[in-house]
């Protein structure tokens, strides 16, 4: 991807290229901190539901082809829409199925059914789909470059990148103005709150918690897609290890904080990119792992997190 | 007998909100002493500091026992601040050495909670075994092994839960879940557990809450027991005047966080401030009639 | 195993009518049992229901992607859906029916899988899954009729199984007996073949499958210590069975000219284990549930990630090649290594592999009984009921005087060094390893064994561990649907069963000595 050139410019690309694995993480990271921050609980089947909107992206532009829509961008718009909704509603039935009935049981016990969710998830894809690496097409080829001196020395982002960003920015501002200037979004803060008050206040924290797990999942899915439009390839596995970072993500910025979630994400897909770039590509995965147990251990409340206090 | 314990200028600040703020009492050895106060006076707050649930911003707080002073406010291997490692060694403290609730607990101070705090899905029974656990051989081979000091120790932990089962009244349902019993009985296990660990202190919170008359008795007669058989110094968060006015030998009447009056329950039941504290002011209040209505 | 999908056939399609006969009857029975108003409300459910379905599954199931285009499976996925929308139907009514209708139910569940699966699965998977459907409700039947021993049964149906308990519990106070029949049953069962060698009933390869079985039991009880009593939910607890496999590997790579084999490597390597656990323990000791569960998940990711990578010393994704065990230095090798000597030739006997699994397979059962007589102690001892303290209320055990971090640390090593001891039978029984055997899949196998089981629980662990473990070798043209079948599975049993299916029975104390009664000096009078 980039020529021999000196460390600076190396350094440069890479924080281009952390940047925009940090914004990927930092969508995903919001589901995990929005459900957190309402039901205290990690939603272990994100991961899955990241991946399954790979999948109904890619699906969905197929399919939109096929009934002869011939305008790429007309044929995008159709397929956003049509994948948020439904990966929303894969959200929604997460909850239904694997929380719900559970509220009020161990604290063990929707850990558990979330994991087997998030195992039924990845095996329905795998059984529907195949194990074989989905391709994507290419649209919108294209770099913009910036020479540093010589023909050589470059740093580049493709207008694919550039749209990832793009996009990040306007879901993030569509997020804060629907969380804090919204009805809505005031019923959602006044659950995360306290939940039995809102409730007696005439808050249907039930619809409330469902609309978290459903706006979790569309970020998600707006994470699936524009990872999917970059790398152009996908399996049924991605969402175990994209889901460990995202969650390491949402730790790092402080779980609950949705400004820290896409703080966190930045900061480790700056991070992972410095690391592969820099120092080794193999253990990536291990730095970031690393980094996890690192912010746990020393500041479990993350950067923007408040702390937890418990009642005796 | 001196004092057992003594606080001494405790304050302690959540974020702006000073919820004691210099407290001092002294609480003397096989005493029953009753602290009370309106809501939000910070009963509980002390109580969590006294049992190392929080740590005093400001102050101290000394353990007597044997002769010898504890402070439970300081740590044991002293302070960590401005060490050049004092990052890692605030750590390593945490993780190494026994932390301030476990530690208050060793030196024999004992608690009940406002919420009962029960191992729910353990019986009755194990529930007062695991109280035990400092005193019992825990260690791992002679227990899988059943050694015969094992089985001796096993058996002497049983009969001391049988004991104070049945000091409680609850042997009958000693085998049942904690979880499943009915809240008084969950109070008096509570308190069962509290005395299966040994204590010197016992620190009672709201012991009498939801409890009827005929059970405030017995709860009566249990604590002023607890003094006079076991030799245990008892101090106890209460809001029923019944509890507290018959079987206290002293009270402590904190509001806002502050040490408002201090004697036995007759000379605090005079006092002009803790009149006030509990009804307000003449003048400021609503008028009589409506009070009566209400 | 190859089933013979023939013999199968006649009393499969005879139960298949049966069943659709009985859910029939079932929805009758929700039509009278339950008001109009009701059944209207439990068809909107359903329809709903399968609305949704239809949204989910028709573009996942229904659409495949096959180079860039689609190829359209709509049917199948309708299939699917209307399977969901029928199955919700029938739950609905069934938590609303009284008990006997729910019997029926069962059996029509059977029918629903069999109309599923006429469309779903080509012709001999069809058989197999209403054949799975039966084996399972055959066990819950059998499950539900032994825990409902004591409580009086109302139907017909119960009251077949209700014959069940008062057998059990007669030879209750034979458990004993009974207990030594079964462990002596298991022990002779490797010996068939030379009984029987015209044509043994038990082969290599079941004896494999068994020892597979002996080493799942192994590991369900290890992390029974974590999940089920200390209630430290860990999925990273495949890195401690990697840890024993290739400390094995190595540790007889490496230190085998000093005579280090399998039944040194095996202390040593569960000691590594153990300390690993320990290590993880650390910076965990502070975390509850969900943290400590995905800093766990990561754990486990690690320690795959430096397998896979190091490749100067694990051979990498290619794997090692592990020894087999030796009998106080007899090895079941045709011919042995250099300097030692191979068993057949000792004992002048002909040479035959079966003695190897069968040495195995004992070896697997010695350590499995081993590793449940030591959680049964385990459980009864102080250290056991701290554990359930933590995980009940880590505050409360922390006022009452117990040190949080031994009591969680000990927790993670002991079950580590269980998991080792099964790595290193792994590794001995596989006699090759690679990081393809120590994926999260592994981990949540052995978590779903726990959590079906019943967390803390003994016998229904180790039926539990049979169960996932046997039921797939005996389908085998079913195993690409296991894992989906295991999160299933977890998350309906936590939803109705969320003890497992054998939930813990307390140890129950009885008082022993003549003093009862006597000393009651505060409530005496009262009384």
């Amino acid at each position: 991807m980039f020529t021999i050139g000196d460390p600076l410019i190396i350094l440069a690309q890479q924080l281009i290229n952390g940047l925009i694995l940090g914004s990927i993480y930092g969508l995903i990271a919001i589901g995990y901190t929005m459900v957190y921050g309402i039901i205290g609980m990690i939603n272990f089947a994100h991961g899955e539901i990241y991946m399954i909107s790979s999948y109904l992206f890619a699906i969905f532009l197929a399919l939109v082809g096929l009934f002869g829509v011939s305008s790429v961008p007309v044929a995008l718009l159709i397929t956003l829409v049509v994948t948020l909704v439904i990966t929303g509603l894969y959200g929604f039935s997460v909850e239904r199925i694997a929380y719900r009935p559970l509220r009020g049981s161990s604290r063990l016990a929707p850990l558990i059914s979330a994991i087997g969710m998030s195992l039924v998830l990845q095996n329905f894809v795998l059984l529907s789909q195949g194990a074989n690496t989905q391709i994507f097409p290419s649209i919108y080829e294209g770099v913009l470059r910036w020479s540093m001196g010589s023909k050589d020395n470059f740093v580049q982002i493709t207008y694919i990148q550039a749209m990832i960003i793009g996009v990040t920015v306007v879901s993030m501002i569509a997020l804060n103005i629907l969380i804090n200037h919204t009805p809505l979004g005031r019923a959602c803060r006044a659950t995360q709150q306290d939940r039995t008050m809102a409730n007696l206040m005439g808050i249907n924290t039930d619809r409330v918690i469902s609309l978290t797990f459903v706006i979790g999942a569309a970020m998600a899915a707006v994470a699936g897609m524009l990872i999917t439009f970059n790398f152009k390839s996908f399996d049924f596995f991605i969402g175990f290890v994209a889901g460990i970072k995202a969650f390491t993500a949402a730790v790092l910025g402080g779980i609950g904080s949705i400004p820290g979630a896409m703080l966190g994400g930045i900061i480790l897909g700056l991070a992972e990119s410095l690391f592969a770039g820099l120092v080794n590509t193999d253990y990536k995965d291990v730095f970031a792992f690393g980094l996890l147990v690192t912010v746990l251990v020393f500041r479990p409340t993350g950067i923007l997190g408040q702390p937890e206090v418990e009642k005796i | 007998m001196g004092p057992i314990v003594i606080v001494e200028k405790v304050s302690i600040r959540f974020g702006g909100l000073l919820a004691l703020n210099e407290v001092s009492f002294q609480m003397e050895e096989r005493h029953i002493q009753a602290i009370i106060g309106p809501n939000g006076a910070g009963k509980t707050t002390l109580f969590n500091c006294l049992t190392g649930f929080y740590k005093p911003t400001e102050g101290s707080i000394v353990l007597r026992r044997d002769g010898k002073s504890y402070h439970l406010t300081q740590p044991p291997m002293g302070s960590f601040r401005g060490n050049p490692a004092g990052w890692m060694g605030g750590f390593l403290r945490n993780l190494f050495t026994s932390n301030p609730i476990h530690r208050t607990a060793l030196l024999g101070v004992s608690r009940t909670y406002q919420n009962i705090r029960l191992f729910a899905q353990m019986t009755g029974i194990e529930n007062l075994l695991v109280a035990q656990h400092n005193s019992v051989n825990h260690k791992l081979l002679s227990g899988i092994f059943q050694t015969p000091g094992f089985l001796r120790s096993e058996k002497k932990a049983l009969e001391k839960a049988w004991y104070w089962l049945e000091f409680m009244g609850l042997e009958d349902t000693a085998n049942i879940e904690a979880g499943n019993l009915a809240y008084g009985l969950q109070r008096r296990l509570e308190l069962a557990r509290a005395m299966a660990t040994s204590p010197r202190l016992i620190c009672l919170d709201e012991p009498a809450a939801g409890l009827n008359r005929q059970e405030i008795e017995d709860l009566n007669r249990v604590i002023v027991n607890l003094r006079n058989e076991h030799k245990i110094s008892v101090l106890l968060i209460e809001h029923h005047m019944g509890v507290v006015m018959n079987i206290s030998d002293r009270v402590v009447v904190l509001d806002h966080g502050e040490v408002i009056s201090e004697g036995t329950p007759a000379e605090v039941q005079k006092d002009p401030r803790v009149i006030k504290a509990y009804l307000g002011e003449e003048e400021e209040d609503a008028p009589p009639q409506s009070r009566r209505e209400a | 195993m190859e089933i013979d999908f023939i013999i199968f056939n006649i009393p499969v399609i005879i139960l298949e009518q049966g069943a659709l006969a009985a859910g029939f009857l079932a929805s009758l029975f929700y039509i009278r049992a339950l008001d109009l108003r009701a059944y209207g409300e439990m068809i909107k459910d359903a329809a709903i229901v399968g609305a949704i379905a239809m949204v989910l599954f028709v573009p996942i199931v229904g659409l495949v992607l096959k180079d860039r285009s689609l190829v359209f499976q709509i049917e199948r996925s309708l299939m699917l859906v209307g399977a969901v929308a029928v199955g919700r139907l029938h739950i609905s009514g069934a938590v609303r029916a009284r008990v006997g209708i729910r019997i029926l139910w069962r059996l029509a569940l059977v029918g629903i899988s069999e109309t599923f699966a006429f469309f779903f699965f080509p012709e001999p998977q069809r058989n197999l899954i209403v054949l799975v459907v039966l084996v399972v409700l055959a066990i819950v039947f059998a499950l539900e009729a032994l825990l409902r021993s004591g409580e009086k049964l109302d139907s017909i149906g119960s009251k077949i199984m209700g014959a069940w308990p008062a057998v059990i519990s007669r030879a209750k106070g034979r458990q004993g007996y009974l207990m030594f029949f079964l462990v002596g049953l298991l022990v002779l069962l490797p010996f068939e073949p030379f009984i029987n060698s015209e044509n043994p009933f038990i082969t290599d390869y079941h004896l494999g499958t068994l020892t597979q079985t002996l080493i799942y039991i192994l590991l369900a009880m290890g992390l029974n210590i974590v999940v089920g009593l200390a209630g430290l939910l860990d999925l990273g607890f495949v890195a401690f069975y990697a840890v024993g496999a290739y400390g094995y590997a190595l540790i007889t790579l490496h230190l085998g000219e000093f005579g280090i084999g399998f039944w040194w490597a095996l202390p040593i390597t569960a000691s590594l284990a153990a300390f690993a656990g320990c290590m993880l323990g650390f910076p965990v000791l502070r975390m509850h549930g969900d943290y400590l569960a995905i800093v766990t998940l990561g754990f486990g990711e690690i320690i795959r990630i430096l397998l896979v990578n190091m490749i100067d010393f694990t051979n990498g994704p290619n794997g090692m090649s592990a020894p087999r065990p030796t009998l106080m230095g007899l090895e079941f090798t045709r011919r042995a290594k250099e300097g030692g000597v191979p068993l057949h030739e000792y004992f002048d006997i002909p040479y035959d592999a079966t003695y190897r699994y069968v040495f195995i397979y004992l070896v697997a059962l010695a350590l499995a009984l081993a590793a449940i007589f030591v959680f049964r102690r385990l459980r009864e001892m102080p250290i056991g009921r701290a554990w359930e303290a933590l995980r009940e209320d880590e505050t409360a055990s922390k006022a009452l005087g117990i040190n949080h971090t031994t009591v969680k640390l000990s927790a993670f090593t002991l079950g580590a060094a269980f998991a080792g001891v099964g790595g290193v039978l792994f590794a001995a029984n596989e006699g090759f390893i690679s990081p393809s055997s120590f994926t999260f899949v592994e981990s949540a196998i052995i978590l779903s064994i726990v959590v079906l089981g019943g967390m803390g629980s003994i016998t229904g662990v180790i039926i539990a561990a049979a169960i996932l473990t046997l039921l797939p070798e005996l389908f085998r043209d079913l195993q690409q649907y296991r894992m989906l079948g295991f999160g299933l599975a977890m998350v309906f049993i936590m939803i109705w069963r969320p003890g497992g299916l054998i939930k813990v029975r307390r140890r129950a104390f009885v008082r022993r000595d003549s003093a009862r009664g006597a000393s009651n000096p505060a409530l005496g009078e009262a009384d």
